[in-house]
């Protein structure tokens, strides 16, 4: 199992997530002795339900320690259309900036995943909904150059509400951006995978996180294109109990596999080390 | 940037754009298109009525067309899913994409629709991974590539089918991320705000040529494109003619390099030096 280690971060820590205080599991109602989350990787030890991991948390489970160094954090967000709403996009962003002590909604870095070099990307749910903005692009774009330039994999892990409306048309042109960027990395013969974590929805969930190689998904994690609320209002469906989630996506053949994050390290560096020439065994 | 367009003006351009007259696929097809020849099916699954594609000739060019078709009246509208794709549809549309680059012929797509369709089939059969690999298969299209949305280019829905060395768009037609009313719906909790959303997503055409998201405007007859079909559909057929006679004088691996090119510069961001 991979191991839990502390790595530099830029800016500062986020403050704990609500549940990390809690006593009881929000899915089973088990009974949580404070801290208990956070020593299993946000994981309930009695259900199993995943929780959201921070995204600095996410890098510090996948990479190595010692071999993060972060990148993309020269590119920040504008207004390109000064976007009319009740809160002004800046002060959004601030506020997200404050909240979660990351400047965008994309954490990017290179780092090592049991030794192998790789390109990690990671979107955090809790900056604007891990929205897809002109930033989000821009990053994905760079560190799919320094993939191609540098011979790294590239691993993006993903949770996203969708568009970031703020940015219009700018937002939905990401799309295209990021699948674009994926090519440069196929095209160099590059191993491309995508963690899906809960949600991945909208155009995000339509872009560069269903274009990989092999598509990975924790446990429990919606994904949904239109989103579940939008489908029933439109069609009048009634949708089953666990519809759009990564057991369903698994059995309608969306995605490769369902990994518990506990064991997402062992089985991401197996994927890179045969993908890059290596067996399937450490 | 120039005056932002009034909550007016914009919704004018929505309303217009969703007309229900305005000339559609089959109509360019009628009117311009005599010799189409439609082909069916997306070799997996099904034929989905929303997108309808085929080969044609252009003047002395043989094209492969393919578009959304939202239907007129009801009926239609309920035989076509209004012109909301589901999986079926965009993998129609990259087989004939396919077709069309393995026998040299350019691709031209016309875009009108509100976005994929969301049910709960669509999702199983893997909607978002479809828009995907019709985004990631167009963007790689061997042959010149024209789209013109014609009238609404809803969100993902529409940008599976245009992505393209151009993006050519009808005066009164829109292209946004979120219709005005989601839009409004999520800003001002009240969906009868849909005309100031509409000004603030600067979805109308001559906005997004503004700020460079698109290559064009093809200007409409007085009154909108559904008070002469003949004349709006010859003028955009007469467009991207012309747009695919400058395409085809650029050496194929230049084109693509340039298409690739294009897509990675889309976005608007700062570069700070500090880290
Ligand atoms: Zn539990």
């Amino acid at each position: 199992m991979a191991k839990y280690v502390t790595i530099q971060v830029p800016r500062r820590e986020p403050p704990p997530a609500p549940e990390a205080a809690g006593e009881q599991c929000k899915k089973c109602g088990a009974s949580l002795e404070k801290g208990e989350l956070e020593r299993n990787l946000r994981v309930c030890p009695h259900c199993r339900h995943h929780y959201p991991l921070p995204s600095h948390e996410r890098i510090a489970l996948l990479a190595d320690k010692s071999s993060v160094s972060f990148v993309g954090e020269e590119v920040q967000a504008v207004d390109p259309l000064e976007f009319v709403d009740l809160q002004p996009y800046p002060e959004r962003l601030s506020k997200a900036q404050m909240q979660t002590g990351l400047s965008e909604a994309l954490l990017a870095a290179r780092c090592d995943v049991a030794g192998l070099p790789t390109a990690l990307g990671v979107l955090d749910f809790q900056f604007l909904g891990g929205s897809m903005g002109s930033v989000v692009g821009e990053r994905f774009h760079r560190l799919a150059q320094i993939a191609v330039d540098e011979r790294r994999s590239m691993v993006i892990v993903a949770a996203s509400g969708g568009a970031r409306m703020q940015e219009a048309l700018f937002s939905l042109m990401q799309m295209a951006k990021t699948v674009v960027a994926a090519q440069l990395v196929g095209r160099a013969r590059l191993p491309y995978v995508t963690i899906l974590t809960h949600p991945t929805t909208g155009g995000v969930f339509a872009s560069f996180a269903t274009v990989a190689d092999i598509i990975l998904a924790e446990p429990g994690a919606l994904m949904s294109f239109s989103g579940p609320r939008i489908i029933e209002q439109t069609t009048r469906e009634k949708l089953p109990p666990g519809f759009g989630s990564s057991e369903s996506q698994l059995t309608h053949g969306q995605v490769d596999m369902v990994v518990d994050r506990r064991e997402m390290k062992d089985r991401l560096a197996q994927i890179i080390r045969f993908l890059m020439g290596g067996g399937t065994r450490g | 940037m120039a005056e932002r367009r009034s909550p007016e003006g914009a919704w004018q351009a929505v309303q217009l754009a969703r007309h229900q007259d305005r000339p559609q696929t089959l109509d360019y097809i009628t009117q311009t298109l005599p010799d189409f020849l439609e082909l069916r099916g997306d070799r997996l699954h099904g034929d989905d009525r929303a997108v309808i594609g085929g080969l044609a000739g252009l003047g002395k060019r043989r094209i492969v067309l393919i578009g959304h078709q939202k239907g007129h009246t009801l009926a239609e509208r309920q035989e076509h899913s209004f012109g909301m794709a589901r999986p079926e549809g965009y993998r129609k549309a990259m087989r004939l994409a396919k077709l069309g680059e393995k026998f040299g012929l350019p691709v031209v797509t016309l875009v009108d629709t509100s976005g994929a369709y969301p049910g709960k089939d669509a999702e199983e059969g893997g909607q978002a991974g479809a828009i995907a690999r019709s985004i990631e298969l167009f963007a790689n299209l061997e042959v010149p590539t024209v789209t013109v949305i014609i009238g609404e280019g809803g969100s993902g829905g529409a940008l599976a089918m245009a992505v393209a060395d151009r993006v050519l768009m009808l005066e009164n037609s829109i292209f946004s991320v979120i219709s005005p009313e989601g839009c409004a719906a999520l800003v001002w909790r009240d969906a009868a705000e849909a005309p100031r959303a509409a000004a603030a997503l600067r979805l109308v055409a001559a906005d997004l040529l503004e700020i460079g998201l698109i290559d064009a405007v093809i200007p409409e007859p007085p009154g909108g494109a559904h008070t002469d079909h003949l004349a709006t559909t010859r003028r955009v057929m007469h467009e991207v003619q012309l747009t695919l006679g400058e395409l085809e004088r650029i050496e194929p691996a230049e084109r693509l390099r340039l298409r690739y090119e294009k897509y990675l510069r889309m976005g608007r961001y700062a570069v700070t030096n500090s880290k």
